[in-house]
């Protein structure tokens, strides 16, 4: 009967389903959905806070644009290491697959860096006085807050307040949970990376036919690179731009 | 981590191999047995949940009454709302997504075993923490938690971050399973079951599942926020600080919303299989049916705002969300005249989940109709935070979605106890219900409409109040009395009642076809699904018997059916998450946050041990 | 499992994609800097790290070459996520506006 061949099928540790597709792929990309929800509102918090600040440092305070474009870059080259990662893997390099794993998982922890060296100096931000001029033609733009602090700062020399903490004001609030929140997904992602580094050295464990495996982990690193994009291009880019009301 | 160095430590804890007494069940990943502790255990979240609102009927039977203080009365509605709504309607829901699902389509197991496992116990232990959470003050802010009511300025007790890290760790549940249901559904459905030949549980159960994903992350965020805000003084919710109370708001009910829709839509799968049944035809209109349960799913995400009517939103908001919110009853309406339709002409067998049933129509109708004044935004601002809300949503939740429920247990009942109930005392439980719930809500309609506030543990006397109330308070005993007879009746024959046999309604889908209870590897030969009611088709249908009954094939072939193992490690894992959950609230015992390092840790030897341990050893 | 292999680019072409994305992000903060673009900015990046986001996802995560199913599965959270975060945001302008 036709059902012998179901049969057969369904007895091999799941490997019958009724699209042909694997079960832990397909929970993989509903996962990602699910978590495009979790940024969504984490973004949503942020877009209606943006420029509700009481008090500042503001986003044109501490946005470096350009560390924050190399940290980016940094980001996006990884997702490309991981590719090559798995197209190794799949053609059986079992030596391409470990180096490119590695060079993966040590861009992940380099933007992790950057990200440990943004925080660290947006905490201690403070008003150069240097600085102000400069910002002044950088941005083109100069509101009173700003103009206020670098007076305050040039006749009294001393720092007028002590760095963008995340209780310093909602810029502080929303942009530490919804970039630290990215940050612990990039780590996560490492541990993930480096686990499966350390199971190629042990035998059988990742193979060409087991490429899933890997398969599974590159897409949350890819998923993880993508909401970078969002992230840099919504926060950050916007973040400085003069919106009316802002 | 378990997985560090290059000579890979080879600690090997082997799996249970044929587990008994209580380590089988804390190992099964038989998702009939997942089902039925599911079962159990939010049947009995439900009853501590009875007894939080007999507690509170009793306080409000007359004017002035001092049975409990204000403060724990407001502890008692919180915890009510919160217990019913995560602890008892969803995890009841979920015991029949587990028990049921894979029969239905014709799979052995669900596809992630031990996810499911996982997800049961995770369950258990949010839910052992909310309810433990009394010793010592539990959560008092409503059940929807309005900020600033939430914050540590305002509420500094632990009731609070209790109520938060228990919602979370019962997100991570619900989740969990969502997942596996949708691929589970997707995946395992039998050869020739196809989307439109899905029994409408099922579908429902799936359209269910796909708004959990959706719907739960944002909840999650909210949470984090409010724990972020109490834990480390972050602003989301500081005014002084410029923060926004009806941020909370928006994203809870982006969140509680869909929410509502994965109460009832479940609720509406069970009708849709019990109707056809005891009417003995088809469903009016299948197609339509599940169109309107994914209408509804769609439209789900479009009315929130309709919760925040006298926020404040504007004319435009109100006025989009007005439109909204009456639009989206027209695929509900869909439902009912199906519903009817199904009814209309057959011939009737009216045993108890038939009467549970028809019971479900006419309360979810009268829940529809109040709904539908809600959705007025200027007659809402009459309605809001009076007991007219409390009267809606215990017609749509309790006459509802509690209603399916039971109808959907005693449809079931024969079929995962292999007994038969006592239908008179079926039929007496029915009739209970149905008096002691209109009994005990429809008079919230009337101080709803004359004033009373929701939410208030006393009143004073002269308000015209009185009557009713003491009515509404002597309805619960009616209805204590309905479930009474309930586990009498159930409990008792569950162990010696009659024996059931494999189809003993006459019913029309795959779960009938195999023995009551099922084994435990489900069917014996995957069944090919030729139509809708595939198993009624088979039995009365044209086409030539299909469905490989049980009992036709040898022995030999049984030891050919390989089911998942136990595994010791969806348990650990979750246990890692309930003590990981206690050490953030106790966060300064002994060293900060000590025991959330703890569970941390517990949690991921538990994920390293899991996604190591093959699916199934060599034997 | 072993046909989808069969489609999926090369790593030279995965190399491209990388350079494509680099340049997008080179652009994307140069136009940054341009300051006479005033609220063109706000489309021009948009457009621009939508493309970003569809190459990593369509070849990098190989969307393009796997069933379309994954694609709902991903697509829907995505759109449903901007709708939500639209939606919240117009409540807040038109609603409540500043508070």
């Amino acid at each position: 009967m036709s059902t012998d061949v179901h049969n057969n099928n369904t007895h091999e540790d799941h490997d019958y389903t009724t699209t042909g597709l694997n079960h832990r792929k397909m929970l993989m990309w509903a996962f990602l959905g699910s978590d495009c929800m979790f940024f969504g509102a984490l973004i949503a918090t942020y877009l209606v806070y943006q420029g509700k600040s009481l008090v500042g440092p503001y986003p044109i305070d501490v946005f470096d644009i350009p560390v924050t474009s190399v940290s980016t870059f940094v980001l996006l080259m990884s997702s490309m290491s991981m590719v090559l990662a798995y197209a190794a893997l799949t053609q059986n390099k079992i030596n391409g697959f470990r180096i490119w794993m590695a060079s993966t998982a040590i861009m992940g922890a380099t933007f992790i860096g950057f990200q440990v060296y943004e925080f660290s100096s947006f905490s201690t931000f403070h008003v150069d006085i240097e600085s102000c001029a400069e910002q002044k033609v950088k941005y083109g733009k100069f509101d009173d807050y700003e103009a206020e602090l670098c007076s305050n700062a040039k006749e009294d020399h001393v720092e007028t307040h002590d760095g963008l903490k995340p209780q310093t004001n909602l810029f502080g609030t929303t942009f530490y949970t919804l970039t630290g929140f990215h940050g612990a997904h990039v780590t996560l992602g490492i541990v993930w990376i480096l686990s499966l580094l350390f199971l190629s050295y042990k035998k059988g464990m990742i193979t060409p036919e087991r490429h899933l495996d890997v398969d599974l982990a590159a897409l949350y690193w890819h998923f993880v690179d993508v909401v970078w994009i969002v992230i840099f291009t919504v926060i950050y880019l916007f973040g400085v731009f003069p919106f009316p009301g802002s | 981590m378990s997985s560090l160095p290059i000579p890979v430590p080879n600690i090997k804890i082997s799996r249970p191999v044929n587990p008994t007494g209580i380590w089988s069940w804390i190992t099964t990943v038989d998702h009939k047995r997942i089902g039925i502790m599911y079962g159990i255990t939010a049947f009995i979240l439900f009853l501590s949940g009875g007894i939080e609102a007999t507690i509170m009927r009793l306080q409000l039977a007359g004017p002035e009454l001092d049975i409990v203080s204000a403060a724990i009365y407001n502890q008692l509605f919180t915890m009510h709302g919160t217990t019913m709504i995560f602890l008892a309607i969803m995890p009841l829901s979920a015991a029949f997504f587990n028990y049921l699902i894979p029969l239905q389509i014709g799979a052995r197991d669900v596809a992630f075993p031990r996810l499911n496992a996982f997800s049961y116990w995770t369950f258990l232990g949010g839910a052992l923490m909310l309810k433990l959470s009394w010793i010592g003050g539990a959560t008092d802010a409503g059940w929807f938690g309005y900020a600033p009511l939430t914050s540590i300025d305002q509420n500094p007790g632990k009731g609070i971050d209790f109520w938060i890290l228990s919602l979370q760790i019962l997100g991570v549940a619900s989740l969990g399973s969502a997942f596996n249901f949708i691929v589970t559904i997707i995946n395992l459905r039998a050869p020739g079951m196809t989307w439109m030949r899905l029994p409408l549980f099922t579908w429902m159960s799936f359209i269910t599942a796909i708004l959990l994903v959706l719907a739960f992350p944002v909840i999650t965020v909210a949470l984090i926020e409010l724990t972020f805000d109490r834990y480390f003084a972050f602003n989301f919710f500081n005014v002084a600080n410029g923060g926004s109370v009806v941020l909370w708001q928006h994203l809870f009910w982006v969140f509680g919303h869909p929410e509502v829709y994965i109460l009832i839509l479940p609720a509406m799968g069970i009708v849709s299989e019990v109707l056809p049944v005891f009417s003995r035809k088809p469903l009016f209109g299948y197609a339509t049916v599940v169109l309107a349960g994914a209408i509804i799913a769609f439209m789900g995400w479009m009315v929130w705002s309709h919760h925040m009517f006298t926020v404040g939103l504007g004319p435009v908001a109100n006025t989009v969300f007005t439109i909204t919110t009456m639009l989206i009853a027209v695929p509900t309406g869909i439902k009912m005249f199906n519903w009817i339709g199904t009814i209309w002409g057959g011939s009737l067998k009216l045993n108890t989940p038939m009467l549970f049933s028809l019971g479900f129509i006419a309360m979810f109708l009268i829940g529809g109709l109040s709904g539908v004044m809600h959705a007025v935004s200027a007659h809402d601002a009459q309605q809001q935070d009076t007991y007219f809300v409390p009267a809606h949503i215990h017609y749509v939740l309790f006459g509802g979605a509690i209603m399916a429920i039971l109808s959907g247990i005693y449809f079931w009942f024969p079929k995962f106890s292999g007994k038969m109930y006592s239908e008179r005392e079926g039929k007496l439980h029915f009739w209970l219900m149905m008096i002691g719930q209109n009994v005990t809500f429809f008079p919230m309609h009337f101080v709803g409409l004359d004033g009373m506030p929701r939410r208030i543990y006393t009143y004073a006397e002269g308000m015209g109040w009185d009557l009713w109330n003491a009515v509404a308070t002597a309805g619960v005993f009616i209805l204590i009395a309905g479930f009474l007879v309930m586990i009498n009746n159930l409990g008792r024959h569950w162990r010696n009642g009659p024996t059931a046999t494999n189809d003993p309604w006459d019913a029309r889908t795959l779960e009938w076809s195999i023995s009551s209870p099922p084994p435990h590897y489900n069917f014996e030969e995957i069944p090919v699904v030729r139509s809708l009611d595939d198993w009624w088709e088979t039995k009365y249908g044209t086409h030539e018997k299909a469905v490989p009954v049980s009992g036709s094939s040898d022995d030999a072939h049984n030891s050919d059916i390989h089911m998942p193992q136990p595994s010791y490690w969806p348990a650990v894992t979750s246990l890692g998450l309930f003590v990981g959950g206690y050490g953030i609230v106790f966060n300064d015992l002994l060293f900060p946050y000590l025991f959330a390092g703890i569970g941390l840790l517990i949690t991921v030897i538990g994920v390293y041990a899991w996604s190591l341990e093959p699916v199934n050893d060599p034997e | 499992m072993s046909k989808e292999e069969i489609h999926h680019p090369t790593a030279k072409q995965y190399f491209r994609i990388a350079m494509v994305l680099s340049v997008i992000t080179a652009i994307e903060v140069a136009i940054f800097y341009l300051e006479f673009l005033g609220y063109w900015m706000v489309p021009i990046l948009v457009v621009l790290s939508t493309g970003k986001f569809a190459l990593v996802a369509m070849y990098y995560m190989h969307l393009r070459y796997d069933h379309k199913l994954f694609t709902y599965l991903f697509v829907s959270g995505v759109v449903l996520a901007t709708v939500v975060i639209f939606a919240i945001i117009s409540l807040f302008s038109f609603g409540i506006g500043r508070w």
